[in-house]
């Protein structure tokens, strides 16, 4: 089997399977495009679940052996997962008229789930590139408004290539193997491939490119962009990184970070961007806590998340198709006309913010619990109030804002069907491993000892949920939001660096040489002066008489004779 | 489809929405009194106490929202500060 395997390999990679899937869609039309699109992303998940466990045969090249294939438990679960996200959000953008946006969406996918089957850095170093080059052609397909968000994005990704890179050499010249396993934070080379893994998370202070480009993206690439990258990172720290201490605090931060930040949106999609990071904040710091039932935990919840925060933005791209509007201020009262999405959106709000009976409960609960498992109490109590804050900004924000909150006179009605079904098909997983969580628990890295109905779970989260709302109800007048965006750290990069270039280049009337040439006009002289004294005609350049070589000598000599006899 | 300006959905008559604010009330006092039913295996002692999730979520809420306000006041911008 493994022979067989090795030389099917090549064509088998379930990411080079979608990958091709993809640059061919590129040139089809039709029905033909329609079925690939949908067909595409079952055939890779035959492919997560038929090919065996272990790794093929690696490939050699340059010396090292590349390990393109490696499959257990956790890619299977990331496979399956991503594959689902291809083939819902295919089917949700079947009508998009960009053609090029699935095409392209399915080689960033498929550069997903070949990064989660890779066995070795380098294998995942050029998947991972790959993976910023397509995403940031999905943020570029929407149009102008997109262009230089898709610009920033890039410059931030191509930095965490680098970063990645240098550790993926500094490894490979401390250990000498490119093997993909666990390490720990103890050299450099570890740091800068954590630092790497982490910019791509969306932690803080690097998180502002996701908020800044998704939401830029057209209603149906949002969906894609939602669900691969950031959650491509939680599978490598999850890989590479498991009980790394200083995880817990960054993933914390980001948890609180994305709170705050989406209390403060006025933009549905900005408020839902924020959210991912608060969502990844609870797997990283799962990734961090490294018991059993926190990796179990943090696995379980990238796989839920992705799906119901797929469901909240197709939900949200839906009103954006239909009305045109994204901000909470100009929308509302859309529950009249647009029930389907309305019901969807709640779904997906309910499954982000864990209530029972919903995905998110079976598995957020896990991270929780294994901190309080770990008896790390401060870990405990922050995120059992991040859980609170979680339907405080997302469960009930997102949908009261939108569908509910005032009448804006919008009478929109609910998308095309290939829009409804996708939703439909979305909600109907959260609330199905919400309700039975047995299959989600057997994909599990490890074997899951873990009973999520029990009477003190299900009272304590009712109750937690249930108080949120109510802070949330009482303090509707403290919430309404504001035509305003918030200032986060990339504004050193896009105010506070031009800014000091401008006043440096001359700003009018203030300094009346621009930067460059006064830095010409420095380079100059200083090659003026190299020139005066190690010139042709420069002192330094001058050939001695041995006249003065010899007065010189003698000048020496003496000196030594007299300091001798003192 | 209604009719656009003239807001009679039920959902939002204020009869409705008084029952509404009671039946939330009526479960939000429910979920504290199944506090009494049930056994709490408390690991850090004040976690297995009577209605902890529900104050503890609402003082988490209410600290959140302050704080955010209050960042709010230093960071927040015209939605328009980065155009031209």
């Amino acid at each position: 089997m493994t022979a067989s395997l090795g030389s099917l390999l090549p064509f088998l990679l379930p990411g080079l399977v979608l990958i091709a899937a993809g640059v061919i869609l590129l040139w089809l039309r039709g029905t033909i495009r329609d079925v690939v699109i949908l067909g595409a992303p079952l055939l890779v998940l035959a492919l997560v679940w038929i090919l065996p466990d272990g790794q093929a045969p690696g490939i050699h090249w340059l010396g090292y052996e590349l390990v393109p294939f490696r499959s257990d438990s956790l890619a299977r679960l990331f496979g399956t997962v991503f594959s689902i996200m291809a083939f819902a959000g295919g089917l949700f953008g079947l009508r998009q008229e960009r053609r090029a946006e699935t095409p392209i969406a399915f080689m960033y996918a498929g550069s997903a789930i070949g990064v989660v089957f890779a066995g070795d850095l380098i294998t995942v170093f050029v998947f991972w590139e790959l993976m910023a080059v397509c995403s940031t052609l999905v943020i570029w397909i929407a149009g102008a408004d997109a262009r230089r968000a898709g610009q920033r994005y890039i410059v931030i990704h191509l930095l965490g290539g680098v970063l990645l890179m240098a550790g993926i050499t500094g490894h490979i010249a401390d250990t000498g193997s490119i093997a993909f396993g666990a390490m720990k934070a103890d050299s450099p080379a570890h740091w800068l491939i954590l630092a790497g893994f982490l910019l791509n998370a969306g932690s803080w202070p690097v998180s502002a490119w996701l908020p800044d480009a998704y939401p830029r993206a057209s209603w149906s690439g949002t969906v894609f962009l939602s669900a691969f990258t950031t959650k491509t990172a939680v599978l490598v720290l999850w890989r590479g990184f498991p009980g790394e201490e200083v995880l817990i605090w960054i993933g914390l931060v980001m948890v609180f970070y994305g709170i705050i930040y989406a209390i403060l949106e006025n933009d549905m999609r900005r408020i839902l961007a924020y959210s991912i990071i608060n969502q990844v904040g609870f797997m990283v710091t799962g990734i961090g806590i490294g018991s059993e039932m926190a990796l179990n935990g943090a696995a379980a919840h990238a796989f839920v998340h992705i799906v119901y925060k797929a469901l909240l933005l197709m939900s949200a791209g839906s009103v954006m198709l239909m009305t045109g509007r994204t901000k909470c201020t100009e929308l509302g009262g859309l529950f009249r006309t647009m029930p389907l999405t309305t019901i969807c959106g709640i779904i997906g709000a309910l499954s982000i913010s864990a209530f029972p009976l919903t995905s998110g409960f079976v598995a957020k609960s896990m991270i929780v619990d294994g901190a309080a498992e770990g008896h790390l109490a401060v870990v405990w109590f922050l995120l059992t109030a991040a859980s609170a804050g979680v339907f405080l900004h997302a469960g009930i924000k997102f949908p009261w804002f939108v569908f509910f909150q005032k009448d804006s006179g919008l009478r929109p009605p609910d998308p095309p069907w290939t829009m409804r079904w996708s939703m439909i098909l979305l909600s109907f997983i959260c609330i199905g491993l919400g309700v039975y969580p047995a299959p989600l628990y057997a994909m599990l890295p490890f074997a899951v000892d873990f009973a999520p109905y029990t009477g003190a779970h299900v009272v304590s989260q009712l109750q937690l949920l249930l108080f949120s709302g109510l802070a949330f109800f009482l303090m509707l007048g403290w919430l309404r939001r504001t035509e305003t965006i918030t200032l986060d750290v990339d504004w050193l990069w896009r105010r506070g660096g031009p800014a000091v270039i401008r006043r440096l280049d001359g700003d009018p009337g203030r300094s009346p040489v621009p930067l460059v040439a006064r830095g010409r006009a420095a380079v100059e002289r200083a090659l003026r002066a190299i020139y005066q004294h190690h010139g042709p005609a420069g002192t330094l350049a001058r050939s001695w008489p041995t006249g003065s070589m010899a007065f010189w000598a003698v000048v020496m000599l003496s000196a030594y004779l007299i300091i001798y006899y003192l | 489809m209604t009719q656009p300006g003239k807001d009679d959905n039920w959902l939002v008559r204020p009869s409705t929405i008084r029952l509404l604010w009671v039946v939330f009330i009526v479960i939000l006092a429910l979920t504290v009194v199944a506090d009494f039913l049930i056994d709490h295996h408390a690991t850090f002692g004040i976690d297995g106490t009577i209605g902890f999730y529900a104050w503890y979520g609402f003082v988490s809420c209410v600290v959140l929202v302050v704080g955010a306000k209050g960042l709010g006041v230093l960071l927040k911008r015209k939605d328009t500060y980065y155009d031209g």
